[in-house]
C-alpha cells in the first residue's frame, strides 16, 4: 500500500486518492494542425515508465486538492510531491521530465506554441 | 481460419511420454531420471525469428510458427523463468462471451482451440468447461446484461440469462437476499467457459515447441532492439548479442519498456493486478462466477483453495505487488455474497503487472520497425486469448500482414480512432 503525504492533509494511505495517471501531458492549442498520429501522441500515448515516474493525483477523500508526484514505479518509492502547474526539482524528477519522449513531441510543442487562434 | 494445427500433431511423433506405465517405471528411480521436457540450449548467433517473453502467448506463437508456418529457426528469449509472468498469476478464466465482433473473432478463435488443446499439445492442460456465470446487482446491469446476451449470440457463441432462483440452484453457497447491499437480481453463463492450469498452458506449448525444434531460453533479459535503417537485426541480452531477421515482442506488463527499446510509445499503463487464494476446502462451487459491480470473482482450485481475483489496482506499477484496499474490498465482496468463506483464513496473495490499453482490447500489431512486432495489452483479461493470440500472431509476423482476426487490433487503432471498447464488457474484465 502506498503511504502519500497530502501536501494540505499530511500522511494518509492510497485508498483516500484517486490517481490522475502521467503528469505534464499539455492539451495541445491548435489539434487542427497536428496530424492524426500526433493527436493520438497526446491523447493515448503514455510514458509508463519503469523508474521514476511524474504523475498526478487527488485528494479525492479529504481536501480534494490535486499535485503532482515523483514515484519510482519500480520500488513504489515516492521521492517527491510538488505542486500542480510547477516542474519536479529532485534529481530523479527533474531526469524525469527532461527523458520522456512528450517533450519532443508535436503534440507538446503545439501546446507550448500558444493558446489556440480561436 | 486457415493453417488449424491440428494436422501437425502428426509432425511430432506424438508418442505419449507421460502414461501409467512411466509413471511405475520412473517410481522404481525414485522419480530422478525423468527426461527433461525441454532442452536449456546456448542462444544461436541468428534466428530467423525471435520471439522475447517465455509467457503463454510468447511460447504459443513460437509453437504456432513452427507447427503451422514451417518456421523452423525460432528462439523464445525469457528474461526469467517460462511461465513466471503473468502466465504463472493469472486466476485462469477462460471465456469468449465479449460484446464488439471484433473481440469475438479473437477469442472466440481461441476457445476453440482450447477445446483441442490437451490433445493437440499431448499435454493435459486441465481445460475444464465448468462455466463462467456473471452477476448482475442492479436493474440497469441487468438490462445492459440482455442486451450483451443477444449481441453475443448473435456472434454464435454461447450464452444464456439466469435468474437468482436457477443461480441459486447452480451456485448453493452464494447469498440471494434481496436485503444484500449488492442483491443478486440476475446473470448470464456461458457453459463452455471455465478453467485451465496455467503453469501446463506454458509448459505444454513449451515442450511442443521444442519438439519443432524452438530455442528455449530462460535467465536471458533483452536490453535492447537492434535496427539498422528502419529495420530490426536482433536484439541485445544479457547473454549477448542475437540476431534475427524478425523479432516478436510479448511481454505484457513489461511491454513499454521494452518497447522503448526499439524507440516505440505505447497507449499502455502497467498496474497491478491481484488475486488470492484460502486455505483449501471440500468442493463447494463447480463453476466460475464474476461480479463487475463489486470487483470480485471466484472459482475453486483441483486442491480446494477458492481462488479470488480484484479489480485492478488504480497506479502505475512495476512492483508486482499490489494495494491492501484492493484486497480488502475483495475480501468484503467475497464475505457478503459467500457468507461460508467468512472464516476461511487468506492462504497467500500476489500480484502481476498488466498491460492496460486505454479500450480494454489487446494489441497485434506491426511497428513503424521493418521486422517488429507486439502482442501486448491484454491486460487484466489475456490468459483465455492465449492460444488464438499466439496463432493469429503467428501467422502476422509469417506474412507479415495481419489476418481478419488480428487485423482490428493494430496500433494504427488509436490514430484512426477504431477503438474496440470492452470496458465492463461482460465481467469483470476478465
Ligand atoms: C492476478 C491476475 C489474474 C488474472 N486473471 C486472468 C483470468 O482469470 N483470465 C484471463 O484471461 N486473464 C487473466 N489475467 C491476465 C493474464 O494473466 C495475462 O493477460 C496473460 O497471462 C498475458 O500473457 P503473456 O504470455 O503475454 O504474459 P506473461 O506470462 O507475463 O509473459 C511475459 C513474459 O515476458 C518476460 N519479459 C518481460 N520483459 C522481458 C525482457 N526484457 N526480456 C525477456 N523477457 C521479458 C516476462 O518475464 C514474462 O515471462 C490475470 C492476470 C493477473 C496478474
Ligand atoms: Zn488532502
Amino acid at each position: 500500500m502506498l503511504h502519500i503525504t497530502c501536501p494540505w492533509c499530511g500522511p494518509r494511505d492510497d485508498n483516500e486518492f484517486h490517481y490522475g495517471g502521467e503528469a505534464h501531458i499539455l492539451r495541445p492549442a491548435t489539434p487542427e494542425k497536428l496530424s492524426d498520429g500526433e493527436w493520438a501522441e497526446y491523447l493515448f500515448l503514455r510514458q509508463n515508465a519503469k523508474g521514476p515516474f511524474l504523475e498526478r493525483w487527488s485528494h479525492s477523500a479529504g481536501c480534494r486538492q490535486w499535485f503532482n508526484v515523483v514515484r519510482n514505479t519500480a520500488t513504489d518509492e515516492i521521492i517527491e510531491i510538488y505542486p500542480m502547474g510547477a516542474l519536479p526539482k529532485s534529481a530523479e524528477g527533474i531526469k524525469a521530465y527532461e527523458g520522456n519522449w512528450r517533450r519532443q513531441s508535436a503534440a507538446e510543442k503545439n501546446a507550448k506554441a500558444g493558446v489556440s487562434g480561436t | 481460419m486457415k493453417g488449424s494445427a491440428n494436422g501437425m500433431r502428426a509432425l511430432r511423433g506424438g508418442a505419449s511420454r507421460y502414461s501409467i506405465f512411466a509413471l511405475a517405471r520412473n517410481a522404481l528411480s525414485y522419480h530422478e531420471n525423468w527426461q527433461k521436457a525441454w532442452r536449456s540450449p546456448e542462444p544461436k548467433p541468428e534466428y530467423d525469428v525471435i520471439i522475447v517473453g517465455g509467457g503463454g502467448h510468447g511460447l504459443a506463437t513460437a509453437y504456432y510458427l513452427a507447427s503451422v508456418h514451417g518456421v523452423r529457426n525460432i528462439a523464445v528469449v525469457e528474461k526469467g523463468w517460462i511461465g513466471g509472468g503473468n502466465t504463472g498469476r493469472n486466476t485462469t478464466i477462460i471465456r469468449s462471451n465479449y460484446l464488439w465482433d471484433e473481440s469475438a473473432g479473437i477469442y472466440e478463435h481461441a476457445l476453440k482451440l482450447w477445446e483441442g488443446m490437451s490433445q493437440e499439445l499431448n499435454f493435459n492442460v486441465m481445460f475444464s468447461q465448468r462455466g463462467v456465470l456473471t452477476l448482475a446487482h442492479s436493474e440497469h446491469e441487468l438490462k445492459e446484461m440482455r442486451r450483451r446476451v443477444e449481441a453475443i449470440r448473435l456472434n454464435g457463441i454461447d450464452s444464456e440469462v439466469m435468474s437468482p432462483a436457477q443461480i441459486k440452484q447452480l451456485v448453493p453457497i452464494i447469498d440471494t437476499n434481496p436485503g444484500i447491499r449488492y442483491p443478486v437480481m440476475g446473470g448470464f453463463i456461458q457453459r463452455r467457459g471455465g478453467t485451465a492450469r496455467h503453469d501446463a498452458v506454458a509448459w505444454g506449448y513449451a515442450r511442443a515447441a521444442d519438439d519443432l525444434g524452438v530455442d528455449i531460453i530462460q535467465n536471458c533479459e533483452v536490453t535492447g532492439i537492434l535496427r539498422d535503417g528502419g529495420k530490426v537485426t536482433g536484439i541485445e541480452t544479457s547473454r549477448g548479442t542475437i540476431k534475427a531477421k524478425k523479432v516478436g515482442v510479448v511481454t505484457a506488463g513489461h511491454s513499454g519498456v521494452v518497447a522503448s527499446m526499439a524507440g516505440l510509445n505505447l497507449p499502455i499503463d502497467s498496474r497491478p493486478l491481484q488475486a488470492l487464494v484460502s486455505e483449501p476446502i471440500k468442493p463447494c462451487i463447480d463453476t466460475v462466477v464474476m461480479s463487475n459491480a463489486v470487483h470480485m470473482y471466484i472459482s475453486q482450485s483441483d486442491k480446494g483453495e477458492l481462488v479470488f481475483g480484484a479489480g485492478v489496482d488504480s497506479y502505475n506499477s512495476y512492483s508486482q505487488r499490489g494495494s491492501i484496499p484492493t484486497v480488502e474490498s475483495l475480501l468484503a465482496a467475497a464475505v457478503e455474497l459467500y457468507p461460508i468463506v467468512s472464516r476461511l483464513r487468506v492462504l497467500r496473495t500476489w500480484g502481476g503487472i498488466v498491460d492496460t490499453c486505454p479500450d480494454a482490447s489487446p494489441i497485434i500489431s506491426k511497428t513503424p520497425v521493418d521486422g517488429l512486432y507486439f502482442n501486448c495489452g491484454w491486460g487484466t483479461g489475456g490468459f483465455k486469448a492465449t492460444p488464438g493470440s499466439g496463432h493469429v500472431f503467428a501467422d502476422l509476423i509469417a506474412r507479415d500482414e495481419p489476418n481478419a482476426i488480428a487485423a482490428p487490433f493494430s496500433l494504427k487503432r488509436f490514430e484512426t480512432g477504431y477503438l474496440i471498447d470492452e470496458h465492463g464488457a461482460a465481467g469483470v474484465a476478465h
